[in-house]
């Protein structure tokens, strides 16, 4: 093990670890103000490693939703992971085998793919653990002392935490939305279909994991029809 | 159904999505189509989440709302993930606190 290289990794990952123990901190006051225990949250993010998929199988846990709806729902909300999996494999090479790569697929997370994808140097498997290591321990612990302050919380306080998650998906959506048109029009979309499920009577019934997946779909197809991402780079020259 | 069939089973898909790629199929995609999809694909399913859950997550309509607008003027002006979540956090709290006196 090349311990420079997993310093290395370490230092960087650090402000991404510090953001996702904020972040899981909302997870976990949410997850508790839903029923869960402090220790069933905890497991959700240390075996998951993903603030959108994680949410969408609270929603479903709480539902009780069947197993079939959460493998869907996690196949379409995290079906980035597969296309960051294949441009960070591209990035790594022939030289990172088999079994490294089973462990370091578990730490790519939007964030720690995008300064994997930054590094100048060649990536190595202590450099990537490295990565992952203040992410992981940021995640996890962060929805342990949620869900601890949120036992003891009072509920509105509970409630005014968990808003935090929703606060970090509205930061991730709104730069890209006010800089690409098709990203703002996929926004608006996904906003019409969501509140479509929500407010139309006939709809209401569908559950919430099933309408989370149908939004996603239609919103990112119509938005992938409409605006294809070559095209997309062509027209802003 | 036990809690630790659900965690298991959306941990394990999570996990196949991420693993599948970086060791299986290391192949480019070369469909335009997919490529795009995949590309909106976390813009719609964040918002899809997001709106109009946000405001019945919390004990009032308007502490929510104000959630909403807080963190869209903020990420609108383009300062980070924690900012932007703890002011969404803070509104809700001074919008109770406020509702409180009005009742």
């Amino acid at each position: 093990m090349n311990w420079s290289e997993y310093k290395k990794g370490v230092h960087t990952g650090l402000p991404v670890g510090l953001g996702y123990f904020s972040v899981s901190f909302g997870f976990g006051a949410m997850a508790i103000a839903q029923g869960l225990s402090a220790l069933n949250a905890t497991l959700i993010s240390a075996t998951n490693l993903t603030s959108a998929g994680q949410f969408a199988g609270l929603t479903l846990i709480v539902a009780a939703g069947t197993l079939m709806e959460m493998i869907m729902t996690q196949i379409v909300i995290n079906s980035r992971y597969s296309l960051m999996s294949l441009a960070l494999s591209q990035r790594m090479g022939q030289r990172i085998g088999f079994f490294p790569r089973l462990l370091i697929a578990f730490f790519n997370t939007d964030e720690i793919f995008a300064l994997a994808m930054d590094r100048k140097e060649p990536l190595t498997v202590p450099f990537l653990l490295g990565l992952g290591t203040l992410p992981f321990f940021g995640w996890t612990g962060g929805t342990l002392m949620g869900a601890l302050a949120g036992s003891v919380l009072p509920s509105d306080i509970r409630a005014a935490l968990g808003v935090m998650l929703y606060g970090m998906f509205i930061a991730i959506v709104v730069p890209p939305a006010k800089q690409e048109k098709p990203v703002l029009i996929t926004v608006i979309l996904a906003l019409v279909f969501s509140c479509l499920f929500a407010w139309v009577p006939q709809l209401k019934s569908v559950s919430a994991g099933i309408s989370i997946v149908l939004c996603t779909v239609a919103a990112a197809a119509i938005a992938a029809w409409r605006f294809p991402i070559a095209e997309e780079q062509e027209a802003a020259v | 159904m036990s809690i630790y069939a659900y965690i298991f089973t959306m941990a394990l898909t999570t996990y196949l999505i991420r693993v599948i790629p970086l060791t299986v199929f290391r192949r480019p995609i070369k469909s335009v189509f997919l490529k795009s999809f995949l590309h909106y694909v976390p813009y719609a399913c964040l918002t899809a989440m997001t709106f109009p859950a946000i405001l019945t997550s919390t004990a009032a309509l308007l502490s929510g709302a104000a959630a909403l607008m807080v963190a869209v003027l903020l990420a609108y002006r383009g300062k980070s993930l924690l900012t932007v979540s703890l002011a969404a956090s803070a509104a809700v709290m001074v919008t109770e606190f406020l509702l409180a006196f009005v009742k």
